[in-house]
């Protein structure tokens, strides 16, 4: 299979690039001055791609490869790839489901204690030497706050199973209600933020969740309430969210994601009750690696015509 | 001052002013008679001497006021100490003891939200929260690319030193972000199915993060010492939301300095509000000013705790929160 081309547009695990190395070849455009020009030079050579949360295949990059057979995301979320040109030429799209579940989860929670309890403010109080001057001052229990969980899939649940533990209260907005779930549902993302204290995006990005929390949203969950978004940053109306912040409109946010990575409003900087993540959801040794096997596993069983481990519906 | 009427009915002494008593004082002035200490001109001995012989019952912050066998001595009538606290490391249980004082503290209140910062910390030092908070904000995200990777919390073994209220609570939590739960404490608890450790030392070896919960007493100061750290280990995680002297934090500060142990979460010091300078060098260590249990609704939960004491005191029934075999 070494000469199968298998294109990587972007760094993203050098544990992963080592293991496709060693199976595949490799095509790493960063690593050349003109990356463009590079990827037409490979273009009948390349039967892959492997993408991630920043970096995909849109209809422009497909056509461009005539060969391309697989696209598989070193993510859960794949808004990055054309699914539509991928049906249409019958391009197979696999992602990195279940593995990361709990990372993202766990995050989630911790974001959400981190901007509750303010531990990367009073980290701050401390290190400056303002603690030697007098103690830090209250802040919010978490413990029994309603949590709203947009989107109830696997993140969701991993998210409302972590607050329960925490005697949170838990209810949801979906697509469709859960028949079996206990939860308490809410058929509009607005009354669902009107009933709780702590909003959480778990749920995909499709054209139908771009912007799901708008202003609408914003106001309804209000100067308490506080936004964690572990989803992608265009879930969020991000212009709205910074006014709403600096306006004191809304209570605090945690994010782990924005509209245009790596770039995060300046604006949110002064703001104490924001706390602000480079995209980490997933971003542990041990669920990197287990993605990893899971890209180099997928595009394996493809090409050895055996059937996909985590193929996208 | 009226001379100290022993007839008065549900007499509550107080020592000190507090926010608490304030919330308090305007829920339950029609209830109870309160006895103010620093409303008397008279130095506080002379003012108990005169005034508070028949006193039942004080509510105290022993962080503000210690209580000291010489202050109980001055109070010969004293049934029952309310600490608005769950740490009772500055109250003197041995003269409370030869005395015969009840005491009830606020253990069950607190216990949600110590809980909930021990699992904050863990969460933060793990995942790496405010060393990437700070790295955004600095602007290395833009420059500087990706992130370093953290540690993933699920599959750990969480080895809690104390399995009291706070203790469980933790435990509770942790189970829900399928970390395995060990334990270590004065006695081994039959009603919960967590191995349990006899030893510390052993303890340490056998988990991924230490969680120290425990009481601050003679016995378990500098428990956490050179010996238990280097059996916690190189990829081993301390958080600490009980006292600062449970560890020998001089010797927690080499550890860390030199990678023998992984990180810290540290809510507690030995010297308050004094912080190693040297922790400050480090990105793996987060820090937080003894605020475990400030959280507005604590206050609230505490006052009507201390209110709901006084009311099961005053028609004898069972306290609410009475610290047994203390």
């Amino acid at each position: 299979m070494e000469s199968i081309g298998v294109l990587m547009p972007i760094p993203m695990s050098s544990y992963l690039e080592q293991e496709l190395e060693k199976r595949f070849n490799l095509l790493k455009p960063w690593t050349v001055p003109h990356k463009t020009q590079f990827i037409k030079d490979h273009s009948t050579s390349i039967r892959a791609i492997v993408g991630n949360a920043s970096a995909g295949a849109d209809a422009e990059l497909i056509a461009a490869l005539p060969k391309l057979e697989i696209i598989s995301s070193f993510s859960v979320g794949i808004d990055k790839v054309d699914l539509k040109t991928c049906k249409e030429k019958g391009i197979r799209v696999t992602n990195t489901p279940d593995v990361l579940t709990d990372d993202v989860a766990d995050l989630a929670i911790g974001l959400t204690l981190a901007v509750l309890r303010r531990l990367c403010e009073s980290e701050r109080y401390v290190r400056s030497g303002q603690w030697k001057k007098g103690g830090y001052k209250l802040t919010t229990k978490f413990t029994g706050k309603t949590v709203g969980i947009i989107g109830l899939g696997r993140i969701g649940k991993a998210v409302a199973k972590r607050a329960e533990a925490f005697s949170c209260p838990i209810a949801y907005f979906s697509r469709t209600e859960k028949p079996d779930s206990k939860f308490k549902y809410y058929p509009t993302v607005v009354e669902l933020a009107a009933n709780c204290h702590v909003l959480v995006v778990a749920c995909p990005l499709t054209e139908e969740t771009r912007h799901i929390i708008n202003r609408q949203v914003i106001n309804a969950l209000g100067p308490r309430g506080v936004l964690i978004n572990i989803g992608r940053g265009p879930h969020v109306d991000e212009a709205e969210l910074v006014s709403a912040l600096v306006e004191g409109r809304l209570g605090g946010a945690g994010l782990d994601v924005y509209e245009k990575e790596p770039h995060v409003p300046e604006q949110l900087f002064a703001l104490e009750n924001v706390v602000l993540l480079p995209h980490v959801g997933s971003g542990t040794v041990e669920t990197r690696n287990a993605m990893a096997d899971l890209v180099v596993g997928n595009l394996e069983a493809h090409f050895l015509k055996k059937p996909l481990l985590t193929p996208v519906a | 001052m009226a001379q100290d009427n022993p007839t008065q009915p549900h007499q509550v002494l107080l020592l000190l002013p507090s926010h608490c008593f304030t919330a308090l004082e305007s829920k339950a002035s029609h209830k109870f008679h309160f006895l103010k200490a620093w409303d008397s001109p008279l130095p506080q001995a002379q003012f108990l001497q005169s005034h508070a012989t028949s006193s039942q019952v004080l509510l105290s912050f022993p962080k503000e006021t210690p209580i000291t066998a010489q202050l109980l001595q001055l109070l010969p009538s004293l049934k029952l100490l309310i600490t608005i606290s769950a740490g009772l490391d500055r109250v003197d249980l041995a003269a409370c003891r030869a005395r015969g004082v009840r005491i009830a503290n606020s253990s069950p209140i607190f216990a949600g939200d110590v809980a909930d910062m021990a699992v904050g910390l863990f969460l933060d030092v793990m995942r790496k929260i405010s060393a990437a908070n700070r790295y955004v904000r600095d602007g290395f995200w833009v420059s500087g690319g990706d992130f370093v990777l953290g540690s993933k919390v699920g599959g750990k073994r969480v080895g809690i030193v104390g399995l009291g209220h706070i203790g469980l609570q933790v435990a509770k939590r942790l189970e829900a972000f399928d970390c395995k739960i060990l334990y270590n404490s004065r006695k081994e608890k039959p009603s919960v199915s967590y191995p349990f450790y006899s030893d510390v030392c052993e303890l340490a070896a056998n988990s991924d993060v230490l969680v120290i919960c425990c009481a601050l007493t003679a016995q378990t100061r500098h428990m956490i010492n050179k010996k238990v750290l280097l059996a916690l280990g190189r990829e081993g995680v301390i958080v600490n939301v009980g006292r600062g002297a449970i560890i020998d934090e001089k010797e927690m500060v080499q550890c860390l300095v030199q990678g023998e142990i992984k990180g810290a979460g540290l809510d507690v010091f030995e010297n308050e509000p004094q912080v190693p300078k040297e922790l400050f060098e480090l990105d793996n260590v987060v820090l937080s000013p003894h605020k475990a249990v400030l959280t507005a609704d604590c206050f609230t939960d505490v006052t009507d705790l201390a209110m709901a004491n006084l009311e099961a005191f005053f028609s004898n029934k069972p306290l609410l929160s009475e610290v047994v075999n203390y």
